[in-house]
């Protein structure tokens, strides 16, 4: 609480953001009012009511429960790329950065090459090759978000190992795994943190962003991306059915963002 | 100079490490070709039978296999492939019954202008708001411009579109929804009708190029030199132009390429919402309908203007610094 | 209207005061007072964090983290600095007080040519026309006796050495002639024989130009060179402050006699006579690159040997790029020799760390220089020094915090550290640990590269009588790398002088006064500053370098081409012979010769 209170107010709304989707995401099938597929409401794109919080979507489900679901899927996928992604990475970088030489030379071009293609193109690719169920999507945002990940771990790792406390472990004789995991890692940590908050949050805009586009999860699955894309049609009344999922994203990344901001070192400036 | 005299002129150092530059790129673009190639060919099933349907005979489907070249080895495929894409003939599109170039035709000069546009916009936009938050660093109107561009950065662009088609075409119908892009539409029309899609696209690209600026100058900011020159009475604002400027410029360059890729990844989406008839709608299009050679095509073009840009970026600001020239 | 009498800068009751997260402000130095008159040059003097150099900028109204000034009076000339808003002090800044950095290579732009910002204080305050603002520049680079004053300027910052830049940082400052000239640390950061010469300039340029001075400096034989008056600062505080030759000859307060006895080493007598060897270094190659018949493709150090016993203690002496921390890194096998052996009591040690055994890597320990990196940040005191005593002696569990707490009684630490992250202690206290690491492996050998160079003089004497004491204690031969010719001589039996990778010099305690040495080890010895105010001006007549244009390739003396004493068609053709005296060896032509001639030369040269 005491770390809390020491963020700027940015930071401390960043934090109150992601701590109140992350407890959404957990508690999401004992919170939400109805069954995320049924039909409860007679009427389509109604606003919002005592009976239905947020309104019904266009074909008559509750927005609240779709939304709490959606936000599951969102936040989980998201958040398991995000840590494969940071795990591949820096394991690959950590392998890289202490064997060096042609092996560390042929990764980090293989990274270049993967890095140097868009990341939405990329995953266009790899959607229409491989196709888009639950576990594919995070695996595909993962691989993407894999090189981006390694590059930042692997020049941090090749700065402590020409510390002179690296030096010292080496001239003791220490192995190459302890190199990397007792002397090297350790002092990766916080950067490494800040570098997985950042994915989630590109992954959450891949994914919506595909999702929105109808290639990302697919039905009877829906994130918050699918929930903005099936009620486009309610865009001209303004609905809630369209809007509270767009909000919902924003308010995620941007509370994400603001966290991860005021987190760096001379962070919230 | 004593000392010098034998050193090989400067020009010849520059234009080496151009050359050099310009290899690697084209090496890397050569390497995305076989990425894109590999990812495109993994296509669990057979491509002809995704074509021809499930209610094709074995025959039919050997016979379309055979006319695609998807019983010849696949190294063989992916020599051909790129040898017609090289000659700007990136093959035929079954789902289509079109060759691919006709089908980008039109479309890539279509996103190549909102891009273009759009880059103009943020370009100025974008050095105006990361230069005056270099300068005011710490102050109040910085860190309100901080938290503005980090909340934009982290927008999905369909909020974004979303909303500007809520106020601007359906609550006060100033502008429509939908890009017309047709011969017949004079100027004013055609701007009307882009004007949607080139702000909305503008607003992320610019608050991650500011961002990005900002980060290059402010990390100057806090070298020696700077606070040598502010001993020697230098006003801040020259300080940044004429002190700080040629020894960011690399990174500044490369932070509006690296911006200007989002355009790319934004355009799939922006393109979509207004039904703008460019590459990056049609690349949509082209996954929907699991079109493959459209869909490497269009990736090979992307992931090409991408590398071009991050390229002219490094070889500006390879001229611009003096210490390679001299 | 201006009285003669009336000092030309005064300050009275000076505080500057950091703000704090919470709001509060913490005062950095506090009630400092004192006054300059015309024309003389004030030293403040003091260890890091004394506020020596944050004292020096309020002149100029500027401090560096914010902070926030105030004073009775901070007056320069008839300026009030301290009444100054924001746009008087840019204008008086760069025109009437000029600052010169301590880093040269870091305060000028490496992006612009160096005339285009050694002329901006003139242009930018519209006290010249540009080209009038250069034959200004010109006229001051003749002056400053910087080479090629035409076009030197036209260069960027990044193609003149070292002791060329802070000579025109200098020009920098002194070109609108400004009342007040601020020196912060200027010659800290070059080589010794460099900073006599920059030393030289700046007091012959300053004297010409009739500017009141600030000299910030650690280093008190610099400042009894530069300096009239002295302030001695101690935590943001004035301790002592008075005439020069006062200060440093009779001081009053306690600190300044802590510091003044710091600044000397007194002299330790040897270790013991040569007992059995312990390390040996025999004709070692090395550098970095690929290897080739034995020479790396950027070759650091060629040709150097010496012997080592038990509990003696040998000084590596050399300015930058001598590769005397190259040798270091050899002997504990960081980088591979190319050539040449290193023998560990009888064994003869594998060139990789690969190669050796644990028990050989044990033997061996090095303490690096810099603390900071030395040690793992994210490591507690403890895990860092248990580290060693389990990986080598398989000591765990309860007997680890033993001698983890015994080591640190060792090294004179608090044992409650232990619990500490090594981030969290102070420079000192972490150089103490970083030596105490290299103690929990009970080495034969200790190689200490410049253990006490990233440390306050106070500071870093103690580390030395540490470690001076635990060799004699403990029998560890201890192998001292140091710029710092008075550190060596205090404290080593031996001298092994480098210069370009080459041991020009190999000199015993006992041998080292009275006997004839290697031309270098003689400029080395003529360039560290005394105490006596007259010593710069003594070394006025120091007779140039004769060949300085000359190429030295293969085997030559690397020293060749600042040699004043270069005997032409011998040392520019012959690789030097090693000369070997009693206590002593000598890599030189001239050497052993009373008077040598130029033919005699040519002969003995080719004996080799």
């Amino acid at each position: 609480m005491r770390w809390a209170a020491s963020l700027p107010l940015s930071g401390r709304i960043g934090l109150a953001l992601v701590v109140f989707w992350l407890l959404v995401a957990i508690a999401g099938p004992m919170i939400a009012p109805y069954p995320v597929g049924r039909f409860v409401d007679q009427e389509v794109f109604s606003p919002l009511t005592g009976q239905f919080w947020l309104g019904s979507d266009y074909l008559g489900r509750d927005v609240l429960s779709r939304l709490i679901w959606g936000a599951r899927y969102t936040v989980m996928l998201a958040a398991g790329a995000a840590a494969l992604a940071v795990l591949a990475g820096t394991s690959v970088a950590l392998f890289a950065a202490i064997r060096g030489g042609w092996i560390d030379e042929f990764i980090s071009r293989a990274m270049d090459t993967l890095i140097s293609i868009p990341s939405k193109i990329f995953s266009l690719v790899l959607v229409a090759a491989f196709g888009s169920s639950l576990p594919l999507l995070l695996l595909i945002a993962a691989l993407i978000y894999i090189p981006g990940n390694y590059r930042i771990a692997r020049a941090l790792a090749v700065n402590l190992a020409e510390m002179d406390f690296v030096a010292v472990a080496r001239a003791r004789g220490e192995g190459a795994l302890h190199i990397a995991w007792r002397e090297i890692l350790p002092n990766m940590i916080h950067p490494l943190l800040a570098d997985m908050g950042l994915r989630f949050v590109f992954v959450v805009l891949l994914l919506s962003g595909l999702s929105f586009l109808g290639l990302g999860v697919q039905p009877p699955y829906a994130d918050l991306g699918s929930l903005v894309r099936e009620n486009i049609s309610g865009l001209a009344q303004g609905s809630s059915a369209i809007l509270s999922p767009a909000l919902a994203i924003a308010s995620l990344t941007v509370g994400a963002n603001l966290l991860i901001d005021a987190l760096k070192p001379g962070g919230g400036h | 100079m004593p000392g010098q005299a034998a050193n090989p002129p400067a020009w010849l150092g520059v234009s080496r490490l151009v050359a050099k530059r310009v290899l690697s790129a084209l090496l890397t673009l050569l390497l995305v070709s076989v990425v894109i190639f590999v990812a495109a060919s993994l296509l669990p099933g057979d491509a002809a039978q995704e074509v021809l349907g499930q209610s094709a005979t074995a025959e039919q489907v050997a016979a379309l296999r055979h006319e695609m070249g998807l019983d010849r080895p696949a190294v063989t495929r992916y020599a051909d492939w790129l040898t017609s894409m090289l000659r700007g003939d990136p093959g035929w599109s079954y789902i289509a019954g079109m060759s691919v170039r006709d089908l980008i035709g039109t479309r890539l000069v279509n996103t190549l202008s909102l891009a273009g546009v759009t880059a103009l916009v943020s370009v100025v936009l974008a050095m105006t708001i990361g230069l005056v938050s270099a300068i005011n660093r710490g102050a109040r109107l910085d860190r309100a411009l901080n938290v503005v561009t980090l909340s934009l950065v982290a927008m999905p662009e369909f909020l974004i579109a979303t909303v500007f088609v809520l106020i601007f075409s359906v609550k006060l119908v100033w502008l429509p929804s939908i890009a017309m892009i047709s011969e017949e539409a004079t100027w004013g029309e055609t701007l009307r009708s882009c004007a949607l899609p080139v702000a909305c696209l503008a607003f992320v690209v610019t608050a991650q190029m500011a961002r990005l600026t900002r980060a290059a100058v402010a990390d100057e900011l806090d070298r020696p030199y700077v606070e040598m020159a502010r001993l020697k009475g230098v006003p801040l604002r020259r300080i940044v132009l004429f002190h700080i400027m040629p020894n960011a410029a690399g990174p500044v360059l490369n932070a509006m390429a690296l911006s200007l890729s989002y355009l790319m990844g934004g355009a799939l989406v922006i393109e979509t919402i207004f039904s703008y008839p460019g590459l990056a709608s049609l690349m949509v299009n082209a996954v929907t309908s699991r079109d493959m050679p459209l869909l490497q095509a269009c990736a090979m073009v992307f992931c090409a203007a991408y590398l071009a840009l991050i390229l002219i970026a490094d070889i500006v600001a390879i001229l611009a610094n003096p210490r390679l020239r001299a | 209207m201006t009285d003669p009498a009336r000092p030309a800068v005064e300050v009275s009751g000076l505080c500057i005061s950091v703000e704090l997260p919470g709001g509060s402000s913490r005062p950095i130095v506090e009630d400092i007072s004192f006054a300059i008159p015309k024309g003389e040059v004030l030293a403040l003097i003091g260890e890091s964090g004394s506020g020596k150099t944050t004292i020096a900028l309020a002149m100029m109204g500027y401090s560096r983290f914010g902070g926030h000034i105030s004073a009775d009076c901070i007056r320069v000339g008839d300026m009030r600095i301290d009444q100054m808003d924001a746009a008087g002090l840019r204008r008086l800044r760069g025109s009437r007080v000029a600052y010169i950095a301590q880093s040269a290579a870091a305060a000028f732009n490496p992006s612009r040519t160096i005339i285009a910002q050694v002329i901006e204080p003139l242009t930018v305050h519209g006290l010249a026309s540009p080209a009038a603002a250069r034959q200004r520049a010109i006229d001051l680079f003749r002056e400053l006796a910087l080479p090629w004053p035409e076009t030197i300027g036209d260069r960027y910052p990044h193609q003149v050495s070292g002791g060329q830049l802070q000579r025109l940082m200098a020009a920098m400052a002194l070109i609108t002639g400004p009342e007040l000239v601020i020196l912060d640390e200027p010659t800290t950061a070059l080589d010794v024989t460099t900073q006599v010469e920059v030393l030289n300039v700046f007091k012959s340029a300053l004297a010409k130009s009739g500017a009141t001075a600030i000299y910030v400096s650690h280093d008190l034989a610099v400042v009894a060179q530069m300096a009239d008056r002295i302030v001695v600062l101690k935590d943001g505080r004035i301790a002592e402050q008075g005439e020069a030759a006062a200060v440093l000859h009779q001081p009053q307060s306690d600190y300044a006699k802590t510091l003044l006895a710091a600044s000397q080493p007194v002299e330790r007598a040897a270790g013991p006579s040569r007992a059995d060897s312990v390390l040996s270094v025999e004709a070692v190659h090395a550098g970095y690159g690929r290897i080739r018949e034995g020479r790396a493709a950027m070759p650091v150090i060629a040709d150097v040997s010496f012997e080592l016993g038990k509990g003696q203690s040998l000084g590596v002496i050399g300015e930058s790029g001598s590769g005397k921390s190259t040798l270091a890194r050899v002997i504990a096998g960081l980088l591979p020799a190319s050539a040449g052996t290193v023998r560990l009591g009888g064994e003869t040690l594998a060139a990789g760390l690969a190669e050796r055994s644990k028990e050989q890597l044990r033997r061996v320990q090095i303490v690096f220089q810099n603390a900071d990196t030395a040690l793992n940040p994210a490591q507690t005191v403890f895990d860092t020094l248990a580290r060693p005593l389990a990986f080598y002696h398989g000591i765990t569990g309860a007997a680890a915090s033993d001698r983890v707490a015994r080591l640190l009684e060792t090294i004179q630490l608090d044992p409650a550290l232990a619990r500490r992250r090594t981030a969290e202690l102070s420079g000192g206290q972490k150089q103490r640990v970083n030596l105490a690491r290299a103690l929990a492996a009970e080495p034969d050998v200790l190689l200490c590269d410049e253990v006490t160079s990233a440390l306050d003089t106070v500071v870093g004497a103690a580390i030395l009588e540490l470690i001076d004491g635990l060799r004699r204690d403990l029998g560890i031969a201890t192998v001292f790398i140091s710029h710092d010719l008075s550190m060596v001589r205090a404290f080593c039996d031996e001298m092994l002088v480098l210069y370009a990778g080459q041991a020009v010099e190999m000199c015993a305690k006992e041998a080292f006064p009275g006997s004839a040495h290697h031309p270098y080890t003689d400029l080395l010895v003529a360039s560290v500053p005394e105490l006596d105010s007259a010593w710069l001006a003594s070394r006025g007549g120091q007779p140039g370098p004769a060949m300085p244009e000359a190429q030295v390739t293969g085997e030559l003396c690397r020293f060749l081409p600042r040699c004043p004493l270069v005997i032409t068609g011998t040392c520019d053709r012959l690789p030097p012979p090693l000369i070997t005296a009693p206590g002593q060896r000598v890599l030189c032509h001239r050497h052993g010769k009373a008077e040598p001639s130029d033919q005699e030369h040519l002969v003995t040269g080719a004996s080799r």
